[in-house]
């Protein structure tokens, strides 16, 4: 098992990224990548750029909590996280959960169980740049349903969502 | 008890400031009681918490209720409800 958690300001390959997850191993029968991309457009308005401010330390702390849960749930080879911080312009981008493992039902429920816990519990908030100025972007509760259907029967939540 | 406080997106922009270490009456003893005091110090705390349900709480870089006690908590955190991936 190989296990990557990645924060950076700098654009990433998502493409490089995935490849080097596979890349010299036999035991591999499925590679799942979902690639976040910053939309140039909000409400059909027109954006500038997104901001992403996050909290140092507990972002990490947060996605490896979530990744040893999804390796704990799921016969995983490899995962691969790398989020982005900073400033983000249209078309590039943000984040990327990369999953392998021997059989693709692993792989893609460990990937959309990653993506959907990023969502709501990993400390970033986005800030969107227009012609009008920036304003913050307001969690979905679509996200928080999301997330919820992965909530483990037998475990307790140790906070609000 | 002397804490350091945390406070992101929003949360920052109304304080005005991304990090404090402040002075915390011996009687606050959960992050919800921490979040009324601190909406009582001045007019920008009070707009940063004041629809506290829902502000967001970390301890320690763990998240954590309004109901968790803060006696051991080295950092305490408030922000928005989070907007990544």
């Amino acid at each position: 098992m190989t296990a990557t958690v990645c924060l950076q300001r700098e654009p990433f390959d998502a493409a490089l990224v995935a490849a080097e997850l596979t890349h010299g191993r036999s035991d591999a029968g499925a590679l799942v990548t979902f690639t976040g991309i910053c939309r140039g457009e909000e409400n059909g308005e027109p954006i500038a750029a997104l901001t992403l401010e996050h909290y140092p330390g507990m972002a990490e702390a947060e996605i490896e909590r979530h990744v040893v849960e999804a390796v704990e749930r799921w016969p995983l080879l490899g995962v691969t996280v790398v989020h982005r911080y900073g400033r983000i312009l249209p078309g590039e981008n943000i984040v990327l959960v990369a999953t392998v493992s021997s059989h693709r039902e692993a792989a893609f429920s460990a990937a959309e169980f990653l993506m959907d816990y990023l969502k709501t519990r990993a400390p970033f908030w986005k800030q969107v740049e227009k012609a009008g100025g920036k304003s913050w972007i307001e969690a979905k509760t679509i996200d928080d349903v999301a997330a919820e259907r992965w909530a483990a029967p037998h475990r307790g939540r140790e906070a609000a969502e | 008890m002397s804490m350091k406080l945390r406070y992101f997106a929003w949360v920052r922009e109304r304080i005005g400031k991304p990090e404090e270490t402040i002075e915390i009456p011996p009687d606050i003893a959960t992050v919800g009681d921490l979040m009324t005091w601190l909406g009582s110090r001045g007019e920008e705390y009070a707009y940063a918490f004041k629809d506290a349900r829902v502000i967001r709480a970390a301890i320690d870089q763990r998240h954590v209720r309004a109901d968790a006690a803060i006696k051991d908590a080295r950092e305490i955190a408030f922000f928005p409800p989070m907007t990544g991936g």
